[in-house]
């Protein structure tokens, strides 16, 4: 022991707990910078992770199981769509029936498959690179989801800020009306941002049911769905920021969990509520500068669009 | 041909009524192909989800005690969706007026007095209340999303609740479980109908209904909430403060999930538990803009969305379904109502190869 | 409409009532169950339908099970335990501790119906009692885990500081320090039932902490597959769960609630049903252990047969003294032990335990 090797076994903890987070955040993100609000993420883990666990133990292909969680999670979207783009429903109280329908419909699909292991994804061990010591391990030892919520986060990021599609899908989200009369379809637009959402919420579901813990159970997302909004406010809307909060967020979590387990003298529901007050006062912190959240938070959030013509 | 949705020139009133009857005659149709599917007797089903569960006295009145806390969460919620104030913790509001009431007969269990139970529901108000008072005071303050610290204090509330009842606030005769003393009769929503649950919240609630719409519809500050809600720059210019809507709008929302959580731990529970709702704070909000985000319309959304929980009970007992199907019935039932509003202020227009019908 | 007409519809009505009626009053007894979570947990309430089962492979058409899951505690379990007496169950499980006044309540209202709440302590002439020693179960762990530990540091992923869970995780640090004095047992409460992911963090913290054998009282199989990745043992928790850690699993404690359903529903027909308050152990079959791993050393898997056998036999009780509490005070003294009445309660830890009870 060098003295700093326990911090591996940490950092490798908090990497399977931020992922999910990581997805389910920046897909969530992408729609609501068109200007919709999902508050069905929840739901759309479920069954994108119940997905990928039948995929998985049916075929044994791994790959399909993330992209048939991706299209599940896209379809529950889609369902969302319908309603709140093209029928024009409340999108905050269509997002919480989402929920409630994914939940049932993942129990129903995955009640045969309760008390069924399913093998873990298997990690990239990236020959010489890995074996490196303390960074081989947490750089070069990850499964593949791992490397794909880092690369979707830069992706979104760069599609977002850097092209003209992200711009429009910025202005669409920021002014619905101005980008209609320019001549963008809005509700096209938002189709798209709201079924990438629910695509990576599946694929976010897929890691907890594949990776985080291989099996599948009931309401296995506990909660997540609500944490990984949370953080897209958290992050004033920039995908860097998603990251870094879900890895805030989960790396308090363990840490809670080490303490309790050196056996500090505070009570466990205390050292459990830790996570949610960091990060509310890190929020107070970054929330001070208001000109730079205006910039980042889409002002169409949540409105329903119409075509006035 | 092509369908065209085109925005009415003014709300529809006929299809204010129409809507919910609409999607009831969408359910019946899609509930009958589900429970066809799942080999279960359609009209069984359906008798089971939407009659069974309040063909009796009894049952009726367990719809009313079961839909309480939801409007009393979502009629407080409403006021604040109005002004675009998005509290979405009324569960934790809910807790604290929980905690706040029912530490009140903790600690004078052995007050036998007429004041202790109004005391317990002032006490739940100012829980719920104060718990809100963190995010509108972060928001004002510092523009904090109250999203996030609203929801985030969810947690913290249902973890303190949990110290509580784990700790000094057990029942000392109760073996050290986690569940406080039961609540004494002084300390007990009075029961309206004998025989029944059916308890004196409900007629809090009312009250709470009756009154918010008043306030909406004839004091000034429920003016300015609408306009505000409406045209926040009107509302700027007109001077109204901005600030001062967000800690109305957040107080009053978190004083009526106090209320709910004083009124279930001293009604139906009747003593604090370490899980004293499942989930009313998050319902509510669907409750809150099923109703259209009015009193009236808020009232009849959370009876209805409490029988579909009723219902999932039923179906569960009489014809053995999961509940994993309640859940998807239930949330293709909001899907229906939720669809169908779109009638009121929009009309469907089938045009003939695009050209326009008008 | 001729009046003709409307009588004989009024008969035809009647008489399909009628038979609707004798329907509902066939020979078939209808018996129910009230579950707090999804019977797809594969942990508690998963092992409560098993139970189920068992009961309706054993009567066959003589009786009607009912189950109605994911009921929460509070307002909710009172309506549908209301609700399965009122529509004619004989005799009705409610399974989780919340469930506790609701029973109560629901038993003083329909007194004809027989009731069984599983983990309380209330009761009355239509309402009994039953539990599990499950502890019994977790001592044989704790003498298993004694001697495989090589840290000697034994990981316990805890739900909720409730007296259930402290006695479980006293009983283990009682048998593994009588066979490994060294042994401390290092508690993480993850302050849920069910979280797999939330159990699974807990599990590797505690591994990380140097834990090299991993117990828990949640319900899911997460922090077993934690064990099976990083190497360690683990035990299972209500069923046998060694699919998901073939290597880590050395046991598991399992729930057998088959033999108690059966016997109280038969006791229930046949009208010999009486109150009563069960806890019962190895010795009624309530309290199961799966197979040993292969990988468990001869002498291992003989200190664990024998020292059931003792338990089940009574010649050894898990709480008979001396022993001291966690700060180093006598607990119990020799020659006596612990009554059911504080094991009941039990909201101390003994010697050997890490960290502070959370009050």
């Amino acid at each position: 022991m060098t003295g700093y090797e326990w911090i591996i076994p940490v950092v490798l903890t908090v990497i399977t707990a931020a992922t999910p987070l990581v997805f389910a955040g920046i897909g969530e993100l992408v729609t609501e910078k068109s200007g919709v609000l999902n508050l069905g993420i929840e739901g759309m883990m479920l069954v994108g992770a119940v997905t990928a666990f039948v995929t998985a133990t049916v075929t044994g292909n791994y790959f399909l199981a993330v992209i048939a969680a991706a299209a599940s999670g896209a379809f529950m979207a889609f369902l969302f769509g319908i309603l709140t783009l093209s029928l024009m429903a409340n999108q905050v109280a269509t997002g919480l029936a989402l929920t409630l329908f994914g939940v049932g419909i993942s129990a129903l699909i995955g009640q045969d498959f309760v008390g069924e292991p399913v093998q873990a994804i298997s990690k990239l061990n990236i020959a010489g690179l890995s074996d490196i010591p303390i960074i081989g391990q947490i750089l070069f030892g990850q499964d593949p989801l791992v490397y794909l919520s880092f690369i979707m986060a830069i992706v979104v990021s760069w599609f977002l800020y850097k092209t003209k599609a992200g711009l429009i899908l910025r202005a669409v989200g920021d002014s619905h009306d101005a980008a209609h009369s320019i001549g963008y379809s809005v509700i096209a637009i938002r189709y798209l941002a709201v079924m990438f959402g629910g695509a990576m919420s599946g694929i976010g579901g897929a890691y907890l049911s594949l990776a985080y813990t291989p099996m599948w159970a009931e309401n296995m997302t506990a909660g997540r769905g609500w944490i990984a909004l949370a953080l897209i406010v958290f992050a004033t809307w920039k995908p860097s920021l998603v990251v870094v909060g879900a890895y805030m967020f989960g790396g308090i979590t363990i840490l809670q969990l080490h303490a309790q387990a050196a056996g500090f003298d505070v009570p466990s529901q205390i050292l459990s509520m830790l996570p949610y007050v960091a990060t509310i006062v890190v929020l107070v912190i970054i929330s001070k500068d208001e000109s730079r959240i205006r910039k980042h938070a889409p002002a169409c959030i949540g409105k329903i669009f119409h075509p006035a013509a | 041909m092509l369908l065209k949705i085109e925005k009415r020139p003014e709300a529809s009133q006929l299809m204010v009524y129409a809507t919910p009857i609409l999607a009831l005659i969408l359910t019946i149709i899609t509930g009958t192909v589900l429970f066809q599917l799942l080999g279960v007797d359609p009209v069984e089903g359906l008798r089971n989800f939407f009659i069974k569960p309040i063909d009796n006295t009894y049952g009726a009145t367990e719809l009313f005690v079961k839909a309480t806390p939801l409007i009393l969460c979502a009629i407080g919620l409403s006021v604040g969706f109005r002004a675009n104030v998005w509290n979405i913790g009324a569960e934790g509001q809910l807790t604290l007026g929980a905690i706040f009431g029912g530490g009140v007969f903790v600690y004078f269990h052995d007050v036998d007095s007429v004041f202790l139970l109004p005391l317990m529901v002032v006490m739940g108000a100012i829980g719920g209340a104060l718990w809100a008072a963190i995010p509108a005071f972060l928001k004002t303050r510092f523009n904090a999303n109250e999203i996030l610290t609203s929801l985030m204090l969810v947690y913290v509330a249902l973890l303190i609740l949990s110290l509580l009842v784990h700790g000094s606030w057990r029942d000392p005769d109760g073996f050290n479980f986690p569940e406080s003393r039961l609540f004494s009769e002084s300390a007990t929503m009075p029961i309206l109908l004998e025989g029944t649950r059916l308890h004196f919240g409900t007629i809090i609630a009312l009250f709470a209904v009756l009154g918010t719409w008043i306030m909406l519809s004839k004091t000034l500050i429920g003016f300015q909430i609408k306009v505000i809600g409406a045209a926040p720059k009107a509302g700027g210019y007109a001077g109204f403060s901005q600030k001062k809507i967000v800690w109305f709008s957040l107080l009053f929302g978190g004083a009526m999930a106090g209320i709910a959580g004083v009124s279930e731990v001293s009604g139906p529970v009747g003593q604090l538990l370490p899980s004293i709702s499942p989930g009313y704070g998050f319902t509510a909000i669907i409750v809150a803009f099923l109703g259209r985000l009015h009193p009236v319309g808020i009232v009849f959304a959370g009876l209805l969305m409490a029988l579909t929980y009723l219902g999932g009970e039923t179906a569960q007992i009489n014809l053995g379904l999961p509940v994993a199907v309640t859940g998807v019935f239930q949330g293709m039932i909001l899907f229906f109502l939720l669809a169908c509003d779109v009638l009121v202020n929009f009309r469907f227009r089938f045009t003939l190869f695009g050209k326009a019908a008008s | 409409m001729k009046l003709k007409h409307v009588v004989s519809l009024i008969g035809a009505a009647a008489v399909a009532g009628s038979m609707l009626l004798a329907g509902t009053a066939s020979a078939e007894e209808k018996v129910g169950f009230v579950y707090v979570g999804p019977i797809g947990d594969h942990g508690w309430s998963y092992r409560h339908d098993v139970g189920r089962l068992a009961v309706e492979k054993e009567f066959g058409d003589k009786v009607k099970t009912t189950y109605v899951e994911s009921v929460k505690e509070g307002p909710d379990s009172e309506r549908v335990i209301r609700q399965l007496a009122a529509d004619g169950h004989k005799i009705i499980f409610t399974t989780s501790f919340g469930f506790m006044n609701p029973t109560m309540k629901v038993a003083k209202q329909f007194p004809n119906v027989k009731f069984e709440h599983a983990t309380g302590y209330k009761r009355s002439k239509n309402l009994s009692t039953y539990s599990s020693r499950f502890y019994e179960g977790r001592y044989v762990v704790g003498k298993i885990a004694g001697k495989m530990t090589k840290s000697n540091i034994i990981g316990y992923v805890g739900s909720f500081p409730i007296p259930e869970v402290v006695r479980g995780i006293n009983a283990v640090a009682l048998a593994a320090r009588s066979v490994n004095p060294d042994v401390q047992i290092k508690v993480a409460w993850v302050n849920t039932w069910y979280d797999p992911g939330k159990e699974g963090d807990a599990a590797k913290a505690l591994i990380d902490q140097g834990a090299d054998i991993i117990l828990q009282h949640t319900d899911s199989p997460a922090p077993l597959q934690v064990a099976e990745a990083r190497g360690v043992w683990a035990v299972g928790q209500a069923s046998d769960m060694t699919k998901f850690a073939p290597k880590a699993q050395l046991t598991a404690i399992i729930d057998d609630w088959d033999g108690y359903y059966v016997a109280r529903v038969k006791a229930a027909l046949d009208g010999s049903w009486k109150s009563s308050d069960i806890w019962g152990g190895f010795k009624s079959g309530m309290v199961k252990l799966a197979p040993y791993n292969a990988a468990m050393p001869a002498d291992v898997v003989k200190l664990a047969t024998e020292t059931q056998a003792a338990i089940e036999d009574g010649s050894l009780k898990p709480f008979a003294g001396p022993f001291n509490k966690q700060d180093g005070t006598e607990a119990v003294a020799a020659g006596s032990e612990l009554d059911d009445g504080v094991l009941l309660g039990m909201d101390w830890y003994v010697e050997g335990v890490a960290g502070k009870l959370p009050k």
